[in-house]
């Protein structure tokens, strides 16, 4: 017996509310943060992942307030992303109560912060997200780049070497997002995890594309995912995190029950 | 009373012990301190963090905590959470640091050669996530707690400790490492229980009305 796989649900967060939205763009509201952290806390989540995609600056503090609130009554470790630009962004997230804070367009604009967050905090709360799309044509080796401002910009970066590079910066954890499946429920791309997860020494949440439990067993057992994340599944009530953890420990997958 | 003071040295999220804490006992008064006054007039005190081990010490001494934080640790009921108890050991390879030589022994990186599982499939360091905790001998603070519980960890280093009756409890990655340390008035955990929902929570109750002594009430 040893360490257990991880289940997080994501909650997608603008101007205060739980939204989740497909291939990025439409958007269907699903409840009141602290209510939904409160509900996978109790089913047996192993983390939560708030991600904070509000467009508005005038909305920005609303998710310190709602992280405070969730730190005060669900203890397990709370990651929030979205938004991060500035070694003071991560240090107001982790003031609230964050865990750890995600790092996306800004790692790729700025490399350094991951850097100086990292020395600053501790590698161990600072999460790189990257989101990955697939830009080989068909019958060519798999490729995929990192894109960023929610998917619409390709930086032209390898998303393997990229991960490679963030480790090697201070990252202590990839969340590895595939453009190409996110929202579709069709399934992680099982490809670009296991590229990405066997290629790094620190751990990598799958993401992007889950619909049915056996998605979450293939993350780990063929994408080679320490942690698997998945947003719809949950909020809508299709599936309970118990049932999730209950199924993937059916398929010899060590969990937390 | 004069409550439970949480060591604030400038690193880690010490709100989310304190809320933890304040969750378990409503009635506590639960003070996040970087004041050597403070600490030396709580009732318990907890060592948390999280960063690296050089600057943890060297925080300390630039607050002048390191001397109520030794007078604490040898007299009152005291909780080491993750780097504060790395830091209550004497050396830690995180940094060639020296650390407070409370308790004997050393903290080590995880060997990159030795993470596999039986399986052959590679282990990834920080070491994190939940794991069991096997605990080595009853005490006080294993109360109502089922032994190997998962509890959250993360961490690259760990403890080697000195003197092996003072394991409270150890857990495999892949070979077994020290997860808890108890001697005297002292329990020190790698884990954080703070993070690891009613598991934890009962371990943090269970320092709450600790008396200190490895057979005592609580």
């Amino acid at each position: 017996m040893g360490l257990a796989k991880r289940i997080i649900p994501c909650l997608d967060v603008t101007d205060g509310r739980v939204v989740k939205g497909v291939n990025f763009v439409s958007l269907r509201d699903a409840g009141d943060p602290v209510e939904i952290a409160r509900r996978y806390d109790e089913q047996g989540a192993d983390e939560l992942t708030f991600l904070d995609i509000t467009a508005s600056s005038d909305n920005r503090g609303l998710i310190l307030h709602i992280i405070e609130e969730v730190a005060a009554q669900v203890f397990i470790p709370l990651t929030v992303g979205g938004g991060v630009r500035a070694v003071d962004d991560v240090r107001r997230l982790l003031n609230a109560g964050a865990d750890k804070v995600g790092i996306n367009t800004a790692a790729v604009t700025n490399p350094q912060l991951v850097a100086d967050a990292s020395a600053r905090f501790g590698s161990q709360c600072i999460v790189v997200a990257i989101d990955a799309k697939q830009v080989s044509a068909a019958g060519e080796p798999l490729r995929w780049h990192v894109f960023t401002h929610g998917g619409r910009k390709d930086t032209g970066l390898d998303a393997v070497e990229w991960a490679k590079k963030m480790e090697s910066m201070g990252a202590g954890e990839i969340l590895l997002t595939s453009m190409d499946r996110d929202g579709t429920k069709i399934g992680f791309n099982l490809e670009l995890t296991r590229a990405v997860a066997d290629a790094v020494g620190v751990p990598v949440i799958a993401s992007g594309g889950v619909g049915n439990l056996d998605h979450l067993v293939d993350g780990v057992l063929k994408g080679h995912a320490d942690a698997v994340l998945a947003a719809s599944i949950f909020h809508y009530g299709e599936y309970s995190v118990e049932q999730a953890k209950r199924h993937m420990a059916q398929h010899g997958i060590e969990m937390r029950l | 009373m004069s409550g439970i003071a949480v060591i604030d040295y400038g690193m880690g999220n010490l709100r989310s012990v304190a809320k933890a804490l304040e969750h378990v006992a409503p009635d506590a008064r639960i003070i996040v301190t970087s004041d050597a006054a403070e600490i030396a007039r709580a009732d318990r005190v907890v060592f948390p963090g999280v960063g690296a081990m050089p600057d943890c010490i060297r925080e300390l001494e630039l607050r002048g905590l390191r001397e109520a934080l030794l007078e604490a640790a040898r007299i009152k009921p005291f909780l080491g959470i993750c780097l504060g108890m790395q830091a209550l050991f004497e050396f830690s390879e995180e940094g060639n640091a020296a650390g407070l030589g409370v308790l004997p022994g050393r903290v080590k990186l995880f060997p990159a050669e030795a993470m596999h599982d039986a399986g052959g499939q590679r282990l990834k360091v920080p070491h994190m996530g939940w794991n069991e905790v096997q605990q080595a001998a009853p005490h006080p603070m294993w109360a109502g707690i089922p032994d190997a519980s998962r509890f959250y960890f993360v961490h690259s280093y760990y403890v080697e400790a000195g003197n092996p009756d003072m394991v409270a409890a150890y857990t495999l990655y892949p070979f077994p490492f020290t997860s808890a340390v108890a001697t005297n008035n002292i329990f020190a955990v790698q884990f954080h229980p703070e993070k690891s929902q009613a598991a934890g929570l009962r371990l943090l109750a269970n320092f709450v009305a600790w008396d200190g002594t490895a057979t005592g009430q609580n």
